[in-house]
């Protein structure tokens, strides 16, 4: 029994200094060294070959032009629990600092207590826009260790479910972002076609959001039936409707004004940052996982990758809406293409016998019974399995010892990382434009924070 | 961890190529689970093979986590490797080849301690603060290790296996009391 912790205030700095290095706040400029002022002005500025200009610095500045204000972290624009600590020079911002972890609720180490197949539940309440991609990061991982087939069947729902999800998500950007710049009615359009999509969804897996409907093994269900008409109607609409927010937006004065060349991101910067998806395509750099490191069957469909110029916010928004279109175009070539069989795999392993089954054989319901309590045992190893979000990279690191939990279970968000790039695209914009900035990167704060 | 040459499929990235020499010599090297090949620097090592690699073409550091295998001190590793219980595992992408590499550096027992790669990733940043936070691993060279996640004053690093779960209630900054 140890003794109850007692929260004193001395008790508290204790503790500090033995597990914590210092503040996660921005500090005031006279606190800050020269080198740190340097990296919060954006870390890329001291890359080899980018070097650093001496009077992007401005430490020389005094305390008292400056002033540092707190963003969040309840803040309508930060769609979600973001906190962001900017120093203001006036109206223009000089430095910026993300706190995160309003979100955090442990879900790396929630997902050690679930068995694999309890885990699809948890993955898929990270990035909560996107549940069928992490969803699919985590069974790909889960398959890759146990070294099983999924049914062809199963490989192209799971495609089509994505790329439906991809859609959503970005819909719901297109909706936010709108909303960020003033249009509300660009708000209500994107949410109501999305609406289309989470019906669908809802057909399907039985859940508007948080499906778990990709599984180890494959689908948790086959499609409903009369599904081509479903998503046919699905595609037609929305593509049709693409071009109405190009009407509303695309050419829009105000929008272009604010988002035309503001918060730019050199393709060198964005990789020395690490961060991926449509954030990196549009500085020109060709790299979405489902045309370079094909997985699933999107080496067998057409589609473009859709990539900027600029890197700047118009850019980003251009590839996300493109990028609804693609996603119409695979799912257009899924509903042709849907090869017929087992939506799961019928290795007996993973896969539960089907309910028929379970009320004429004793030995199915114990398959059954002891698939759910106890779950499968997956080799021991280790295994990272990456597949592109809607955000970018979303990456699964499972090491497994043997038994029915992974040992550990690790989720490389790509809004996470993404994020590390606030501090170099809102430098030198005006208070305004933050707003913009933290749209067009999107962020998720249930996988920021998990 | 045997070869697995024969597994694969549709449903994932599975294939199993040696490509040892793509690590410099004195680097343990092993086959991976849908990756190219997973090295296994020592901690002195362990900076000079990142920087080889990113000077061979990996632009993008696209992972690092820590695992804490204080169950598992006698896990299977590479002849020439000694486990400890802290392992920092990276995983460094090729955009121009299309390659991943994974790097699985024993990190120490007590004080678990490695090299940071802010220097040439600076998009390593959070991710290494993450690792810190959930699991005491240092950075050296890191310019800003504090707790990304969990709330400053929070006792120890919820991930380590010998943290226990629901022991404390709540734990957060001190509230003022009743006036």
């Amino acid at each position: 029994m140890t003794e109850p912790t007692v929260r004193t205030a001395e008790r508290v700095d204790l503790l500090t200094a033995e597990t914590s290095e210092g503040a996660q706040e921005l500090r005031r400029r006279r606190d800050t060294q020269t080198d740190e002022l340097g990296r919060e002005l954006g870390a890329v500025l001291r890359v080899n070959g980018l070097n650093i200009d001496p009077n992007s610095i401005d430490y020389e500045r005094r305390d008292d032009e400056t002033m540092i204000i707190n963003m969040g972290p309840s803040h309508p624009s930060t769609h979600g629990v973001l906190r962001l600590m900017l120093e203001l020079d006036g109206e223009f911002v000089l430095r910026t600092k993300p706190v995160i972890g309003y979100l955090h609720t442990g879900m790396e180490k929630t997902g050690e207590d679930l068995s694999y197949v309890q885990g699809g539940t948890n993955v898929t309440r990270m990035d909560y826009l996107s549940p069928v991609i992490n969803e699919l990061s985590y069974s790909m991982a889960v398959e890759t260790l146990l070294g099983i087939e999924v049914p062809e069947r199963a490989v192209w729902i799971r495609m089509m479910m994505s790329e439906l999800n991809r859609m959503s998500s970005h819909l719901v950007w297109m909706a936010t972002n709108g909303m960020d710049l003033g249009s509300t009615s660009m708000m209500i359009y994107g949410l109501r076609e999305r609406e289309l999509i989470l019906a669908f969804f809802e057909k399907t897996a039985g859940l508007r959001m948080n499906l778990n409907y990709v599984r180890p093994g494959g689908v948790a269900a086959d499609l409903p039936d009369g599904w081509q008409d479903d998503v046919q109607v699905i595609c037609d609409t929305i593509y049709e409707r693409t071009f109405e927010y190009d009407q509303l937006l695309t050419g829009q004065p105000i929008f272009r004004q604010r988002m035309i060349g503001v918060a730019p991101i050199t393709a060198e910067e964005a990789l020395a940052l690490s961060v991926t998806g449509p954030l990196l395509r549009s500085t020109g750099v060709a790299w979405d996982l489902r045309r370079t490191m094909p997985y699933l069957a999107y080496d067998q469909v057409e589609f473009d990758v859709i990539v900027g110029t600029y890197g700047d916010n118009f850019d980003r928004y251009a590839i996300r809406l493109n990028e609804i279109r693609e996603s119409i175009r695979i799912v257009r070539q899924c509903i042709d293409m849907m090869p017929r069989g087992d939506y799961r795999s019928q290795d007996p392993k993973v896969t539960p016998p089907p309910r028929a089954r379970i009320g004429e054989s004793m030995e199915a319901l114990i398959h059954h019974f002891k698939l759910f309590t106890e779950g499968f045992h997956v080799p021991v190893g280790e295994v990272y399995s990456a597949v592109e979000s809607p955000r970018g990279e979303i990456g699964c690191y499972i090491v497994s010892d043997g038994g029915p939990k992974p040992y550990r279970i690790h989720v490389r968000g790509p809004s996470f990382v993404n994020l590390q790039a606030v501090s170099l695209l809102m430098r030198g914009g005006s208070m305004s434009d933050t707003i913009t900035v933290i749209s067009t990167i999107d962020p998720v704060m249930g996988e920021v924070d998990r | 961890m045997d070869a697995r040459s024969t597994r694969g499929g549709k449903g994932g990235n599975t294939e199993v190529i040696s490509l040892s020499p793509l690590a410099p010599p004195g680097v343990v090297t092993s086959d991976a689970l849908a990756c190219d090949v997973a090295c296994f620097p020592t901690r002195d090592q362990y900076f000079a093979l990142v920087e080889s690699f990113k000077n061979d073409g990996f632009e993008l550091c696209s992972d690092v986590c820590g695992v804490d295998y204080l169950e598992h001190m006698d896990r299977p590793l590479p002849e020439g490797v000694v486990g400890t219980r802290f392992e920092v595992v990276t995983n460094l992408l090729s955009l121009s080849k299309k390659q991943r590499v994974r790097i699985r550096v024993q990190a120490g027992d007590e004080e678990p301690e490695v090299a940071s790669l802010f220097a040439l990733y600076p998009g390593s940043e959070a991710l290494e603060r993450e690792t810190f936070d959930m699991f005491g691993i240092l950075f050296s060279g890191h310019p800003d290790l504090t707790r990304i996640l969990m709330p400053e004053e929070w006792e120890g690093h919820p991930l380590r296996k010998d943290y226990g779960t629901g022991r404390v209630p709540v734990q957060f900054k001190e509230a003022p009391g009743p006036r």
